[in-house]
């Protein structure tokens, strides 16, 4: 109800200053001879600009400050005696009360005579602080258009004010970009150095043995060996970047080199629909479907693989790769010269020679640097390991059984507790600062290279 | 010397064609190689669909009961439901109203149910209480105490109604369960399985098209009731407040950066930012929204608000590098045209450049909400993991989304039943995703044919 209000009373105001400088700035038109500096339009947004800020400045003020004062205030009501008797919770439910009766809906049982007298209060008190700061934000929004309006002249440069305005907005949007990566950063680095208080770095970093102890509020934390989580990481990124970079490299050749512009047409964005896929999905497929097909295929063929192991998931991981990896190499085979590859046509080379020999070790530095996306694009992977990957964070090396990684125990020691005191939890930011260094290297170093090599060509 | 040139140029054009088969065998080898790949990533495409779709489709079937259930006064022992008229303020009467539901949910209504089985089943049909209720799913009392705290008027009467089949029912009537298997390994007693054999005959039992996965929420102690609408509405939620944030502050930096950024440190820096933030692994955003968002702004646990802003953070560089994009390929001489008659720089990009990128924005925005609609790390980490039962109302409540409930289904222990749902609900996520990516394209092509 008050928020409707509110947007109400700053739509009109919006609306009448707008008006209010636009008919100002046609008045000027109007007179004789004179050059006026601006059109109308930026006369109105000139006045709507200057209006809104000391209102919106004002309500917002008040919505950062209003809660707590209001609080107070309904404490305040709560008699000496009364108040020294209740605790925390018992306030609280005090304060819910009173505020319920002060909305009009009512208490339940006995209403003492100071309940009601500070409900009543209360009741009057929003009131007046509501209109009161509405007035307010009114008579702020007001003298401000009466002063802007009274500043427009022909030679008032309302266009220039406006626009810089403008471009001032926008700068503060495109910093929300470095506000996210500040506060990633911040975030990560304050609470894994807390984390740190706890576990050294040394226990952390080189530790071969994770064994956190969820349950222990005391001494005992358990073991926080990262090395597990980062060969599991590592060995289904690997397996994974085995089945994307043969295929979509190959898919990516054909596509660009070999097949009728039909076939291209329909089978770039039919392999595009795997990119499109949410993560979820993979795993869900990898656990009912990949998984078994992979443990009956071992037991028919001697060996003991596990349904959740960390080639299931690689596999898996490496099909939702392949898109990734066949678009990237696409891109960077179609910026090789064409006169190189004229060149070894002309010696007699045939087509797949021309390919092997010409156009891949010209192309390589920037398909290296497409492997290396794929691979931190591989490292952050998070749902289809959570699913298949068997969550079993030992120390081995064998792709057939189950593997722990980083992002599953990032997500294991951290879903919706929000208690940050322990290592516990706190682990989860350390992991995940790992996690973002990683990829952070890996992408400034592909880039470097996809840069590098875009260059030697352009 | 000619004779010699000759011969050497014969050896040559020899050694050339002598060479040339191997030559031509391995070109073929590598169309091939070439080939198969391709063949091979369209076949788990493939793959991946026609899985999904044979696990998944069986779920929209749904085995429904049909019932003549008698609200009995003798079992049905209340007061008469409480008026606001009686009561002095609305929270007095809340109480007593919530009072009254409760003295109505402490009634056996699973007494009214077995009666109304009893009552379709073939007169002296043996079978004891318990085995009998484990035909209808468990919601069924709960839906009957709702239709009487509904209208209270139904005391005495007796009225048809349609009743879930339990996941059980569902699994014997759709075949998912081996027939032959011994009675120890069925989920169901054999008088039970009797007499649903007998009910679907005579037609009390019968299969429909399950509307409950769109009209339900989720359910644990009535798996068959378990829907996808509070799922739905909490990622209805976060993909409104993804738009409204993403979309402008995306636009709004692109122009900036591409139009009006002095070549500077900082411009350069903001350009490099906004291409790691691109490539930060989904989970780190959770991280940033746990330690942020609700550890540090207390924003509520679970709440698609918080789900919302990660998300949106999440698909801002992605907004913002394809409307650089678009901002770029636009022809110098409308930028030109537009200077040279006295426009000035805000007025030639608002005015000239950006109506006519419009396309390319609104496809970029699609892609990006339907890329933040599949994500499901960051969520987990914000707590929408959580088991919620009912519709979001705010952005404040608790809730979850639809990737998340994939995922907490798929983790059900009753997993003949829930592997169809959990592939259902797949095929309602991805339903959704083709129809915005369709959109995408559609609105694409459209809009650029009138430009």
């Amino acid at each position: 109800m008050n928020t409707l209000i509110i947007a109400a009373v700053l739509l009109i105001m919006l609306g009448v200053a707008y008006q209010s400088g636009w008919s100002r700035g046609r008045g000027l038109a109007t007179v004789g001879g004179t050059r006026v500096h601006s059109r109308p339009q930026y006369h109105g947004s000139f006045v709507a600009v200057w209006t809104m800020i000391p209102a919106l400045l004002i309500l917002a003020l008040w919505a950062y400050f209003g809660p707590g004062l209001t609080r107070s205030y309904t404490v305040a009501q709560i008699p000496q005696d009364i108040l020294l008797s209740l605790d925390q919770a018992g306030l609280n439910s005090e304060i819910a009360r009173i505020q319920s009766m002060a909305s009009g809906f009512g208490a339940t049982g006995e209403i003492a005579d100071w309940e009601a007298a500070a409900g009543a209060a209360l009741r009057s008190f929003q009131f007046l602080t509501f209109a009161g700061v509405l007035v307010l934000a009114i008579l702020a929004g007001g003298s401000a258009l009466v002063y802007a309006r009274s500043r427009i002249t022909a030679r008032l440069r309302a266009r220039t004010a406006v626009e810089q305005f403008i471009s001032w907005m926008l700068l503060a949007c495109s910093a929300v970009a470095i506000l996210t990566t500040l506060g990633i950063v911040a975030s990560l680095v304050t609470e894994a150095f807390k984390f740190f208080t706890f576990i050294s770095p040394i226990d952390f970093f080189l530790g071969t043995v994770w064994a956190p102890n969820n349950a222990a509020n005391g001494g005992n934390y358990g073991s926080y060996g990262l090395l597990p989580l980062l060969t599991g990481t590592l060995m289904i990124t690997a397996i994974a970047m085995l089945v994307a970079v043969p295929v979509g490299l190959m898919a990516a050749i054909y596509l660009s080199q070999y097949a009728h512009p039909r076939l291209r047409a329909v089978a770039k964005p039919l392999i595009e629909i795997l990119a499109g896929i949410p993560t979820i999905v993979f795993g869900f497929f990898a656990l009912v479907t990949v998984g078994p097909f992979l443990r009956d295929l071992g037991n028919f063929i001697g060996l003991d693989i596990n349904a959740t192991s960390a080639l299931t998931a690689g596999i898996v991981m490496g099909i939702m790769i392949i898109p990734f990896v066949s678009s990237l190499s696409d891109d960077i085979l179609n910026q090789v010269p064409s006169s190189l590859r004229d060149g070894a046509y002309g010696l007699g080379a045939t087509q797949s020679e021309t390919i092997r020999n010409v156009l891949l070790p010209a192309a390589l530095p920037g398909i290296v640097g497409a492997f290396l996306l794929a691979v931190s694009r591989a490292v952050g992977e998070t749902m289809i390991v959570v699913l298949a990957a068997g969550n079993a964070p030992i120390l081995r090396f064998n792709p057939l059984e189950p593997v722990g990684t980083i992002t599953v125990s990032i997500v294991n020691q951290l879903t919706g507790d929000t208690d940050f005191t322990g290592p516990q939890s706190l682990v989860g930011f350390a992991l995940g600062l790992t996690l973002f260094v990683m990829t952070l290297g890996l992408n400034i170093f592909a880039l470097y290279i996809v840069r590098r090599f875009r260059e030697q060509y352009e | 010397m000619a004779d010699l040139t000759a011969s050497d140029s014969a050896a040559r054009r020899q050694r050339v064609r002598a060479g040339l088969k191997r030559r031509h065998l391995g070109e073929q080898l590598f169309r091939g190689f070439g080939l198969l790949a391709i063949a091979v990533a369209l076949g788990f495409v493939a793959l991946l669909f026609i899985d999904i779709g044979r696990k998944g489709i069986p779920a929209f079937v749904q085995t429904n009961l049909h019932l003549a259930v008698t609200f009995d006064p003798a079992v049905i022992k209340l007061d008469p439901k409480p008026e606001p008229s009686q009561f002095a303020s609305e929270a007095e009467y809340r109480a007593a109203s919530l009072a009254w539901q409760r003295d109505a949910a402490l009634l056996n209504w699973n007494k009214i149910v077995e009666a109304a089985l009893r009552q379709a089943a073939p007169a002296g049909f043996d079978i004891d209480a318990r085995a009998l209720l484990r035909i209808p799913e468990t919601n069924a009392r709960h839906q009957l105490r709702e239709m009487f705290v509904a209208n209270p008027d139904l005391l005495g009467q007796t009225v048809e109604v349609d009743l879930l089949g339990s996941a059980d029912t569902d699994n014997w009537v759709k075949g998912n369960i081996d027939r032959s298997l011994g009675d120890a390994q069925q989920q169901l007693a054999p008088e039970a399985r009797a007499l649903i054999d007998q009910f679907q005959q005579e037609g009390i039992i019968s299969t429909g098209f399950a509307w409950s996965i769109f009209t339900n929420v989720d359910s644990r102690s009535a798996p068959a009731s378990a829907g996808l609408l509070g799922a739905f509405m909490g990622t209805l939620w976060m993909m409104l407040i993804v738009i409204v944030l993403a979309v402008p502050i995306g636009v709004a930096a692109a122009i900036y950066l591409e139009e009006f950024a002095p070549k500077s440190r900082l411009t350069d820096l903001i350009e490099v930012n906004i291409n790691n933030l691109a490539a930060v692994p989904s989970i780190v955003f959770g991280l940033l929204g746990a330690a942020v968002f609700v550890n540090w702004a207390h924003l509520p646990l679970s709440a698609p608000l918080v789900g919302g802003l990660v998300l949106t953070l999440m698909t801002l560089p992605t907004i913002i590098i394809a409307t650089r994009g678009a901002l770029l390929g636009v022809s110098p001489a409308l930028r030109q045209a537009a200077l040279g008659m006295g426009a000035s720089k805000t007025q030639m990009v608002f005015h000239h450049v950006l109506p006519v990128t419009f396309p390319s924005i609104l496809t970029a925005t699609i892609l990006g909400v339907a890329h933040a609609l599949g994500e499901t790390a960051p969520l987990l980490l914000i707590g929408m993991k959580a088991f919620v039962a009912s519709v979001p109302a705010t952005p404040l409540d608790q809730a979850t989304a639809l990737p998340v409930q994939i995922y907490l289904w798929q983790g059900n222990e009753n997993r003949n039943f829930f592997e169809p749902r959990t592939a259902a609900a797949i095929i309602v996520l991805l339903a959704v995703m083709i129809i915005l990516n369709g959109a995408a394209i559609y609105l694409r092509s459209r809009l650029e044919k009138r430009a």
